[in-house]
């Protein structure tokens, strides 16, 4: 089990003034949702714990150790990350896409194992990809390759996942599962931190939210105290009505008159 | 996993048999069997062993290392056009060793001169395209094909006011000829070393094909990886360049057709490509030695040949 902590982290916004420095925890058995408006900065906060983009000024710290002390090997096999965008400039089969995940867990002269390819098999039953083990990637639809990119992580096995738009593609069925998954595993000790633009997913799904604004104000905190309608009607300059169904608070955007006055 | 790589090397010592037996002279099996238990005719012997043998040899290893150098340069750009030839880093290299043979300096010196075009062109290319950031692939294809261009005004230029009996050599070496190879050994060792080096590193390239922000997710330390391909690509190239001149499309061909039979696991790739290089190489050598005996071709033309439609091919169905 591991922790991911940000000590008075800016991201890096190309010119934007630096905001609300972020102090998560983002501890085992949470499901974090991160949401805001378009440009906010939700994949670059993301890009930016998982040690890929500098960040302005602060850190992060993974289990008590900066990541820029630790070997990028050691840091993939304790937190992974699903791209929002995927490169597929050569040609790749569904498995062997899977099967990369194993990658921070071999030696070099090692090849993948018996074990791997269960390990592989079963993420990419949990996804319902399975039966397309065989086609090569750039066959799928879009849908299907987020969840092949979802079984990617699972096969890599990490203690902290961070996800960008997990749901993005796909169906109503399958956000439901993805989402199920990804609350089973922060149930089983896993700490889940996703950026979503599906406000309803984050409020029936995470434990956490952080609200991420467009000038760089931050706020978070359990799920139930920070879905506040003034709030997410400040987040996203969109006046919403808030309506109880399947046991959850949801929001819906209104049609007209929609911009907030003070906004 | 091995079965490929032993069709392959099945092949090569199939190819390597068939250039030796080949030739103004055809010598049969039996006789060659002889020259190898060290018995045969002298006459035999000194045609096998001092000047088939080195050629072939050469021919291999320069195949080899050109496909080599391809297909880490292709997972490097993470782009199936990229080839050394098409980079430029060749034209570097024939510049180098022009200027050396116009300065009527030694064989010895036209190699080192070769070499050092070659790294010049290299660095020249990635230099420029390397702008803030990583590498942008297209920005750097399209770079190497303009420095390309350049070197081969250079080339013209040159040609131009070179006197015309020293002409001959010049376009032989321009168009990639084994017979200017002195010795296969400088090639085939960087072959095997760069062969046991890149491997351990195989499956990082595997990741880092499907993109540097993947792969550094993925535990891969990307820039210094970046680094040794793009080092080891420019020494095989360079190396190849040296031995038998500018030989083109090895590099794009050979890695491309073994991607459509084999997948694009590089634990397979680069040494079937070192295999399959070799292989072509050796065979189109031998037909540049006999298409038109005693007249020899230079081995760069039959290679252009059959590569510039397998390029114009590839461009056409990548959209």
């Amino acid at each position: 089990m591991s922790t991911l902590h940000s000590r008075d982290l800016v991201i890096n916004i190309p010119g934007r003034s630096d905001g609300f420095p972020l102090n998560l925890n983002i501890e085992s058995g949470q499901t974090w949702g991160v949401l805001g408006p378009n440009g906010a900065g939700k994949t670059t906060l993301l890009h930016t714990l998982a040690g890929l983009l500098p960040a302005r000024s602060g850190q992060v710290v993974l289990n008590d150790a900066s990541l820029k002390e630790l070997k990028r090997r050691d840091i993939a096999r304790k937190m992974g990350l699903v791209f929002q965008e995927r490169q597929d400039s050569f040609p790749a089969t569904v498995m062997e896409t899977a099967l990369i995940g194993r990658h921070p867990w071999l030696s070099p002269w090692e090849s993948e194992q018996g074990e791997d390819q269960a390990l592989a098999e079963q993420a990419l039953a949990a996804l319902e990809v399975d039966h397309l083990s065989d086609r090569m990637l750039n066959t799928l639809s879009g849908g299907e390759r987020q969840r092949v990119a979802i079984a990617t992580l699972m096969t890599q096995n990490p203690d902290v996942w961070l996800l960008d738009e997990p749901t993005n593609h796909l169906d109503l069925h399958h956000q439901v599962k993805v989402m199920n998954l990804l609350r089973d595993q922060a149930q089983s000790g896993k700490a889940v931190f996703m950026c979503l633009h599906d406000l309803n997913l984050a409020a029936r799904w995470c434990s956490h939210v952080l609200l991420l604004y467009a000038n760089g104000d931050a706020c978070w905190g359990r799920a139930d105290s920070m879905l506040e309608p003034s709030a997410l009607e400040q987040l996203y300059n969109q006046k919403l009505v808030t309506v109880v169904a399947d046991g959850a608070s949801l929001f819906v955007p209104v049609r007209f008159g929609s911009k907030l006055q003070n906004g | 996993m091995i079965r490929p790589l032993l069709s392959l090397g099945l092949l090569a010592c199939a190819a390597m048999v068939l250039a030796l037996g080949l030739g103004s002279v055809t010598v049969p099996l039996p006789d060659l069997w002889q020259v190898v238990q060290g018995e045969g005719s002298a006459l035999n012997r000194t045609l096998l062993m001092d000047l088939r043998l080195p050629r072939t040899l050469a021919a291999f290893a320069t195949g080899g290392l050109l496909a080599v150098a391809g297909a880490l340069m292709q997972v490097l750009l993470r782009n199936p056009l990229a080839d050394p030839y098409v980079l430029g880093l060749s034209g570097g290299a024939a510049v180098g060793a022009l200027l050396a043979m116009l300065a009527g300096m030694g064989t010895l010196l036209i190699s080192g001169s070769a070499f050092a075009g070659a790294l010049l062109a290299t660095l020249l290319v990635f230099g420029l395209a390397h702008g803030t950031g990583s590498w942008t692939p297209s920005r750097l294809l399209l770079t190497g094909v303009v420095v390309a261009a350049g070197w081969g005004a250079v080339i013209t230029l040159m040609l131009a006011i070179t006197p015309s009996y020293k002409l001959p050599g010049m376009l032989y070496w321009l168009m990639g000829d084994v017979s200017y190879a002195r010795t296969p050994w400088p090639a085939m060792v960087v072959l095997v070393f760069s062969i046991v080096l890149i491997m351990p590193l195989a499956r990082n390239l595997n990741v880092l094909a499907r993109g540097p922000m993947q792969a550094a997710a993925l535990g891969v330390a990307v820039r210094p990886l970046e680094w040794t391909i793009y080092l080891l690509a420019s020494l095989l190239t360079a190396t190849a360049v040296t031995t038998a001149g500018s030989i083109g499309f090895v590099g794009l061909i050979v890695p491309h057709m073994l991607r459509l039979v084999l997948g694009n696991d590089q634990r397979i790739i680069l040494p079937a490509s070192a295999l399959a290089g070799g292989t072509l190489l050796v065979l189109a050598d031998t037909l540049a030695r006999t298409a038109i005996a005693p007249e020899q071709l230079p081995v760069g033309v039959i290679t252009a040949l059959l590569g510039v439609p397998t390029f114009l091919y590839l461009l056409h169905r990548s959209r």
